[in-house]
């Protein structure tokens, strides 16, 4: 019996608070902002909802989930939704893919630090 | 966990996939690159001192606090914060009652008017442990709640958002409404810390 | 609220009490597990809200289901909570969680 997804965690024992404080890179920022585009909380390019985005954000395997970032896994999930919704679509995504990837070899891959809050 | 240390190899796995979702995005004309920037730069613009003054507001306006309580998005619209979508309840701490906020299942914050979430906020650590055993976490927090005061733990698992009215702190009768907003953090605003008058006040026009 | 007007109409007042479903289904769910089974008191009416589990699935969610602020007493909750017998703990519960 699937009592309690992954995600649903409270009550569960666990360690520890760390209190660690993590400015945002860049692109988690840009992840940030197209998640708060798509869902038109503003602008006007609503194509989902935070639910869509919350449910693939649970689809992921828990040991995924736990080692992923918070950004890194809204940015699959987005992704997924996307996908999802046929905004894109794999075969788009692969392509698109491999791209980057042949362009990251350039000085665009130099390391961008932001200083967050 | 990912490492704490705010930088990343160049080209991770998820950055790829941010650049590539994202010109995908715009090549489709979904969003746009100068719509992008302008939510991350609107983004960066919220932050704890949104809320903090809208607790000194409430600390010297009476009025003020009674709308702030009875409605959190007016009252910060009120104070010129733009919040949309946000539906915010402000909770009041009291000699009585303490408040701490959590969203167990996700991370939701009231981030329209506070901005991002702290990382601690969003750990399972916290989101676990807080709804079971609030003292003891807040207790790691350095926050010691006596045993006569009520706790009370909101989790914000579904539309609204939460944020703390902390009780204003003794001696401070005489403070303006900007010194008072220096005495609340983020962390006041969620409900982990309590507003601290600095042992060596430093000197401030007030 | 346009969608308050489109949403069902709210079964509970500030002060009942109600019980939250116990009940483990598949899907995107906004009602935390730990809260499953247990009972509290209406602290307040949120509003009307589109579902949820229907949202999460592309579709529209309507109508609104009302939406209750529910607080419990931290020592129904937790079996063996350690903290003020006073002590709450307060959630966000769908008309369609409550039985």
């Amino acid at each position: 019996m699937i009592e309690r997804g992954h995600h649903d965690m409270g009550g569960l024992p666990a360690g520890k608070v760390r209190r660690t404080e993590h400015a945002y890179d860049d692109w988690e920022l840009r992840v940030d902002a197209m998640m708060m585009l798509l869902i038109g909380v503003v602008g006007d390019s609503k194509r989902m909802t935070v639910d869509e985005l919350r449910k693939n954000v649970e689809a992921l395997a828990p040991a995924d989930y736990d080692k992923m970032g918070y950004y890194d896994r809204w940015v699959i999930s987005l992704t997924q939704t996307m996908i999802q919704r046929g905004v894109i679509t794999s075969d788009d995504l692969a392509r698109k893919l491999a791209q980057v990837q042949r362009r990251g070899l350039s000085p665009i891959s130099r390391r961008q630090r932001t200083k967050g809050r | 966990m990912r490492k704490e240390t705010g930088s990343y190899q160049p080209y991770s796995y998820f950055q790829l996939m941010e650049i590539s979702l994202r010109e995908l995005l715009v090549e489709k004309g979904v969003v746009t690159e100068d719509a992008i920037a302008g939510a991350m730069a609107a983004m960066r613009e919220r932050g704890p001192e949104r809320g903090a003054a809208m607790v000194a507001r409430a600390w010297l306006d009476p009025a003020y606090k009674a709308r702030m309580l009875a409605d959190g998005s007016r009252a910060a619209e009120e104070l010129g914060f733009e919040v949309p979508g946000l539906r915010l309840i402000v909770v009041e701490n009291t000699s009585d009652t303490h408040n701490v906020i959590v969203c167990t299942l996700c991370s939701c914050y009231p981030r329209m008017l506070l901005g991002l979430p702290p990382e601690w906020y969003k750990s399972r650590p916290y989101r676990s442990r807080v709804v079971r055993e609030p003292r003891k976490v807040l207790a790691e927090f350095g926050t010691k709640i006596p045993p006569k005061v009520q706790i009370r733990v909101h989790d914000s698992n579904a539309d609204m958002r939460y944020m703390v009215l902390p009780l204003r702190p003794a001696g401070t009768e005489r403070w303006s409404e900007e010194r008072l907003a220096g005495l609340v953090t983020r962390d006041c605003l969620i409900g982990v810390a309590l507003p601290q008058i600095p042992k060596k006040p430093k000197s401030r026009k007030s | 609220m346009t969608l308050e007007k489109l949403g069902t109409v709210p079964l509970y007042g500030v002060g009942a009490r109600v019980r939250v479903r116990r009940a483990a289904p598949l899907g995107h769910i906004r009602t935390p597990f730990y809260i499953r089974g247990h009972a509290g008191v209406v602290e307040r009416i949120c509003g009307a809200f589109p579902n949820p589990e229907e949202l999460a699935q592309q579709r529209d969610g309507l109508p609104a289901q009302p939406l209750y602020r529910v607080r419990f007493r931290q020592k129904d909750v937790w079996p063996g909570y350690r903290g003020g017998a006073s002590d709450v703990i307060e959630l966000e519960i769908f008309q369609h969680w409550i039985e």
